[in-house]
């Protein structure tokens, strides 16, 4: 059985505080927790835990599809069977739209003169960092308009799995993407417990209903944290209610404050910028959660 | 028919916000186009929370995936073999298929020699057309929740958008937060991307990441800063060293804060936003004449 333990912080919606909240988990962590930053297409954990690279290395996955000038005979065949509008004749060459291309091959395969080469895509890079607080910390950059985010993610939460046997860690903190597709699922697949971000707006109570059904149909237990709880003291209500019929636990309330923008201007998180009642909030929240985590073990 | 999508790297930085208030203040504009909203964040769509009007269509969307036909089938694996995201595997005498790992890209369906492999409607989500008023229409879809593939449903509604759309149609997208493929997906071949950003190291950060994108693109674009004020400077800096211009400011004020959470239009509540958001919409009409 694996000794780890998997605690993954979403939020459905951006902006809503998920990055303010791990970085300040991270800190109270300290080197017991490798942290994996899985916001793959806009990453932002590395900005405040200035990590020093110790490994980085290319992440190919899925395939290109490129066609040779020479030995074309012009019969159309991959332009007429391709489905993402990916080859374009252009000067009497076929040429493929690498950014259109989904790597499905079926070009290939019909092609009769065997023009077209199939080619593994790069689609981002990885980094095993060790952070500022002395923590190891996985990150990654997919490659600018490339597809693929979902195994990306895949491999970001692999590596830190690896390291968290290797260093003898029992606690992996992901900081999720925003969503409910494919990088989000592949972020909390198998995960031990995962922490909803919200704050008290309709689209942020709309967007938290959309992820804990989600959470709720891949069997994950949940908590839930409502950052800018004061905005909208209304709608803070309602998703207390909705947060109590549902089953998940609510953690805590965080007021709205500047310190959170503040923080982030300094580079700093927000448990070591600010002393006063907003660390404590948080600290109080990282005990439940990692309690939380470990009692749902016993129940197994 | 002009295209605008308004997009950003980071989240929360206020997308919606500027597309629902921009379709608003333009459909009552002096010009009086028709204005299309369209909401292409299909894994959180939220622009319709802030609009209220008649739903005048309403439709299941579906993308192709194959279904086996056991009777046609011969075993021969060729499918199997031709598909590059093992949407397909052989378990003793059956198939077994995995729609949501299937990219519809026909395949395995047309090199099968029995045709024993037909592509098949599945559901992936929903699509709802308001009339919002007389010049605005505005067009939602939403990801069924478990569906992983967000790009075919994106797709599809910017399809539908374009043909409810007449030579004088004004559509405005709200894109999906990021830089991946459903960003692509929404951004791509429009007249115009507005990157909205806020004046933060990560809102720095993912605008540049953006940036890289809308370049990677070919795509024209031009740089909204929210939640303007006293750090505006470090998104500035950057646009400038960068060549990149700024089409406005939103400025940062609790009251917009608390009339977003409530779903509430800012143009019609603050004034300061309308104007911001006035002159936004002129800057980028101008620009596209």
């Amino acid at each position: 059985m694996k000794a780890y333990k998997e605690i993954v912080v979403i939020s459905g919606k951006g902006g809503t505080g998920k990055t303010s909240v791990t970085s300040s988990f991270a800190v109270l962590g300290g080197e017991d927790v490798v942290v994996a930053d899985c916001d793959v297409d806009a990453a932002d954990m590395h900005l405040l835990l200035e990590p020093q690279v110790l490994h980085q290395e290319d992440f190919y996955s899925g395939k290109t599809a490129v066609i040779e000038t020479e030995g074309c005979v012009h019969c159309f065949k991959c332009k007429n069977v391709c489905r993402f509008d990916a080859i374009n004749v252009i000067n009497g060459d076929f040429v493929v739209d690498e950014l259109n291309c989904e790597g499905c091959s079926y070009c290939f395969h019909v092609c009769p003169t065997r023009t077209i080469k199939m080619l593994d895509a790069l689609s981002g890079k990885f980094f095993i960092s060790k952070s500022r607080l002395g923590s190891f910390l996985v990150h990654a950059r997919l490659k600018i308009a490339a597809d693929n985010s979902g195994k990306l993610v895949t491999k970001v939460r692999d590596e830190a799995k690896r390291i968290a046997v290797e260093q003898d860690k029992n606690l992996i903190l992901v900081d999720g993407p925003p969503g409910i597709g494919c990088p989000v699922v592949a972020s909390l697949t198998g995960a031990d417990y995962a922490v909803i971000v919200t704050e008290p707006t309709v689209s942020g109570k709309h967007d938290m209903n959309r992820v804990a059904e989600l959470l709720e149909k891949m069997k994950i237990p949940a908590g839930v944290i409502i950052n800018k709880a004061d905005l909208n003291t209304e709608i803070r209500d309602e998703i207390k209610d909705m947060v109590k019929k549902s089953g998940m636990e609510l953690i805590s309330e965080l007021p709205y404050d500047k310190i959170f923008t503040d923080a982030i201007t300094q580079g700093k998180t927000v448990v070591e910028y600010d002393k006063g009642i907003i660390s404590k909030l948080l600290e109080n929240s990282w005990e439940k959660i990692k309690n939380n985590t470990w009692k749902k073990e016993n129940k197994k | 028919m002009k295209e605008i999508a308004i997009a950003s790297g980071k989240g929360g930085t206020g997308k919606t916000t500027l597309s629902v208030n921009m379709a608003v203040l333009m459909a009552e504009g002096a010009s009086c186009k028709k204005v299309i909203l369209c909401d292409l964040d299909v894994e959180e769509p939220n622009s319709g929370l802030f609009l209220h009007g008649e739903k005048v269509n309403e439709q299941v969307q579906y993308r192709m995936v194959p279904v086996w036909d056991e009777e046609k089938c011969t075993l021969c694996k060729r499918c199997a073999n031709v598909c590059e995201f093992n949407a397909l595997a052989f378990l003793g005498f059956s198939v077994l298929i995995f729609p949501e790992l299937c990219h519809s890209c026909y395949a395995c369906s047309e090199l099968c020699p029995e045709n024993a492999l037909p592509m098949k409607e599945h559901r992936m989500g929903e699509l709802k057309h308001y009339k919002i008023n007389e010049s605005l229409d505005f067009v939602e879809s939403r990801l069924d929740i478990g569906v992983e593939q967000a790009v075919p449903l994106i797709a599809a509604t910017r399809e539908y958008v374009k043909k409810i759309a007449d030579n004088d149609t004004l559509i405005i997208y709200d894109a999906p937060p990021g830089t991946s493929c459903p960003v692509i997906e929404a951004v791509k071949k429009t007249d115009i991307t507005l990157l909205i950003t806020e004046p933060t190291p990560f809102g720095l950060n993912d605008l540049k990441l953006a940036v890289e994108t809308m370049r990677e693109l070919k795509q024209a674009f031009s740089v909204v800063i929210n939640r303007s004020g006293e750090n505006d400077k470090i998104i500035e800096d950057y646009c400038l060293s960068e060549k990149i211009s700024i089409a406005g400011k939103i400025p940062f004020l609790r009251e917009a804060a608390v009339a977003y959470s409530k779903g509430e239009m800012m143009v019609k509540k603050i004034p300061q936003i309308k104007q911001a958001v006035k002159q936004i919409a002129d800057k980028i009409l101008e620009g596209e004449q």
